[in-house]
């Protein structure tokens, strides 16, 4: 199983703070299709993606028990 | 720690002292604060949400940059999290060099880098509703790579 986190204005669209889904063998870009879908994310496609707390290429492959979490632009500083 | 995620108001003093060594010739302090008016509209206050562990992940990285271009270089930065007033402290950077001119340049490096690849969101809070900020710079963040010559002038 995976963990996939909503932050910010991802976690107020979801619903929800995290979940967990089955996404081993998936590349970012199916996963991002996936839950774009499943929790209606209008805007995850100007996110970027991260695995395990580093940034991740919309060709990386999740493997079991990756954390993945979603990062819209950021706004710190 | 010479990066942190800090849920109460920040020891400005306390992060400064972190980068005192005896090389320095020079320390440069960023202080960021939040502005009540943007564009015109007003806000009444703040609430800033990190991914922390990832967060500070990042704030180590844009110290290893630094130190990487600039020689002899101390950083240290704490980023507020939480409800924030107007004019309260939301992050501070301090940056010792040997010689002043490389303090001044880190210094804006590291914030600029903040605002690009640290995962920090701020949500605005106006007298007519309220917003999740994105993308401040307009730009698209570079993950791994370097900003590019003209981003820190932007």
């Amino acid at each position: 199983m995976n963990k996939v986190l909503f932050l910010a204005h991802l976690r107020d669209e979801a619903g929800e703070e995290s979940v967990q889904l089955d996404l081993a063998g998936k590349t970012v870009a199916d996963v991002k299709a996936i839950v774009a879908e499943s929790y209606g994310l209008q805007k995850l496609d100007s996110a970027m993606t991260a695995i395990n707390e580093e940034f991740a290429s919309n060709e990386e492959v999740i493997k079991e028990g990756d954390v993945i979490a979603f990062i819209p632009p950021v706004s710190g500083g | 720690m010479m990066y942190e995620i800090a849920k109460d108001p920040i020891d400005i003093q306390a992060v400064i002292d972190k980068v005192v060594q005896r090389e320095a010739g020079a320390i440069t302090t960023f202080i960021g604060t939040v502005r009540e008016l943007t564009k015109g509209k007003k806000t009444l206050y703040l609430i800033y949400e990190a991914y922390e562990p990832m967060a500070v992940k990042k704030l180590e990285q844009i110290g290893t940059e630094i130190k990487e271009r600039w020689e002899g270089a101390e950083v240290a930065i704490t980023h507020r999290v939480g409800k924030l007033d107007i004019t309260d402290v939301a992050v501070v950077i301090a940056v010792s060099t040997p010689h002043r001119a490389d303090a001044y340049e880190a210094n804006r490096y590291a914030i600029e880098r903040i605002k690009e690849i640290v995962p920090i969101w701020k949500k605005e809070h106006w007298e007519d509703g309220q917003e999740w900020i994105g993308n401040q710079l307009e730009t698209v963040a570079y993950p791994s790579g370097k900003p590019e010559e003209g981003d820190l002038n932007e």
